[in-house]
């Protein structure tokens, strides 16, 4: 199973955050995954056209993905997604 | 008479409340995050507030018990194959709120918000969903719109005529005022008048910078307009423009409010032009007119009058009968209760105020 753990600050808007266990081919894939758990989470992390969010970034396995249009970027079955707010944006 | 404030900031929303002559800060919301408009839908006595997260989007909030708790509702969306002008290849997404306007009094359900990059949404279920109102949007004109202060162009004024609620006038900052009287199905640009000096032609048909622009209640025929190239006012509904600023400050500003009951008295915060953005010789003063603008008065008791930078933004000045209130990109809040003759700040140290409402 992949890893999904969402920064700390999203916390305040969504109290029962936890990190997820999940099956997914992508990172679009594990946002959906990720909305169906905590409804609405997925428009805090990408605007209505599917894109990331300019001030939220997301890496896999330790590397900032690399589509941040469609969010294609693959996730294996042991990877470790961590989305995090930019230091910029704030 | 009103007793409470709705502020909001760069920082959050704060809840004003009068006791005797004094205000005070009864309670805060949303501490840390931007709200780019608050306002009350006297209709029902809902709260809206738009948040502009800096990492998470744009957010829609509403309260029905006067702030006690909040619901976030999904904030507008543009349609998939939306995209941006000039290129036609950039996606279009909700990248700010400038405001939130209830619909008509026989529209109970109706909500229009105004968004960068220049989308107006429409909801007929008092804010659960909202729908791009695509008539505006596909004008051809819009490609003579584009952005000011901001990166693109923003619906930032929404009048909905109380006598028709079919009737609907909007600002877009920068694009021009545009009337429809067939509830949003069709568009017709009123810039007739307008002057935009940055443009090659500045008397184009678009492209003018209306920065803020209301209504007289009791008149609705009257529209005012705070520009970016001065101050106009119309009494025939936005057909014909007519320039009312003076060579003495009543030029460049952001904020405006109008009289309730008087058709020809309204209220500016002026400042030095575009370039400067700052009060003129740094001394702040409202520019009041009793006379539909053929003469002004600048009111300064109880407001600085030197070393001051004061700015107040487009939906932060706000009147209530004789009260008035406006707050300012220096964090504070001065208050009048005669109609602007005496001012005093009644709270400072704020964060950026970008809205000001009585309620």
């Amino acid at each position: 199973m992949a890893h999904l753990k969402f920064t700390p600050h999203l916390k305040r808007f969504f109290p029962d955050l936890t990190t997820l266990d999940i099956e997914a081919n992508t990172v679009a894939d594990a946002i959906a995954i990720a909305n169906n758990h905590w409804d609405g989470i997925a428009d805090y992390v990408i605007d209505e056209q599917g894109a990331l969010r300019k001030h939220v970034n997301i890496y896999v396995d330790g590397e900032l993905i690399y589509d941040k249009e469609t969010l294609t970027d693959k996730i294996s079955a042991d990877s470790r997604i961590f989305i995090m707010q930019a230091l910029s944006g704030g | 008479m009103s007793n409470k404030l709705l502020i909001g900031t760069r920082k959050g929303l704060l809840i004003l409340e009068k006791n005797g002559t004094e205000w005070a800060v009864q309670s805060e919301h949303f501490e840390g995050i931007p709200v780019s408009h608050a306002t009350l839908d006297k209709r029902n006595n809902t709260l809206w507030v738009a948040l502009d997260h800096g990492h998470w989007g744009c957010k829609l909030h509403r309260s029905q018990d006067g702030g006690a708790t909040w619901e976030e509702v999904e904030a507008p969306k543009y349609p998939e194959g939306a995209t941006r002008p000039p290129d036609e290849a950039t996606p279009a997404h909700t990248s700010y709120i400038w405001i939130v306007q209830p619909g008509g009094d026989d529209q109970p359900n109706r909500l229009y918000v105004g968004t960068e990059p220049g989308g107006l949404f429409q909801s007929d279920d008092n804010g659960d969903s909202f729908q791009l109102v695509e008539s505006l949007w596909n004008q051809p004109s819009r490609d003579n719109w584009f952005g000011g202060g901001r990166d693109y162009a923003g619906v930032c004024s929404i009048i909905v005529d109380p006598r028709n609620s079919e009737h609907i006038t909007i600002g877009i900052s920068v694009g021009g005022v545009y009337e429809s009287c067939d509830g949003g199905k069709t568009w017709d640009a009123r810039n007739k008048g307008l002057f935009a000096d940055y443009l090659p032609d500045p008397y184009a048909e678009f492209g003018h910078d209306p920065h803020y622009i209301l209504a007289s209640p009791s008149n609705p025929d009257v529209l005012w307009q705070q520009n970016h190239c001065g101050v106009f006012r119309s009494v025939d509904g936005g057909h014909n423009w007519q320039d009312i600023g003076t060579d003495d400050g009543i030029y460049f500003g952001f904020a405006l409010a109008v009289d309730e009951t008087d058709e020809n008295m309204a209220w500016l915060v002026p400042a030095i032009s575009a370039e400067f953005r700052i009060p003129i010789e740094r001394a702040l003063f409202v520019g009041r007119t009793e006379d539909g603008g053929k003469t002004w008065q600048q009111l300064r008791n109880g407001l600085p009058q030197k070393n001051a930078y004061d700015i107040a933004f487009r939906h932060a000045l706000h009147v209530n009968g004789n009260q008035l209130a406006f707050g300012t990109t220096a964090g504070n809040i001065y208050f009048s209760d005669d109609s602007g003759d005496n001012w005093q700040c009644i709270t400072q140290n704020l964060a950026v105020v970008y809205s000001v409402k009585f309620f």
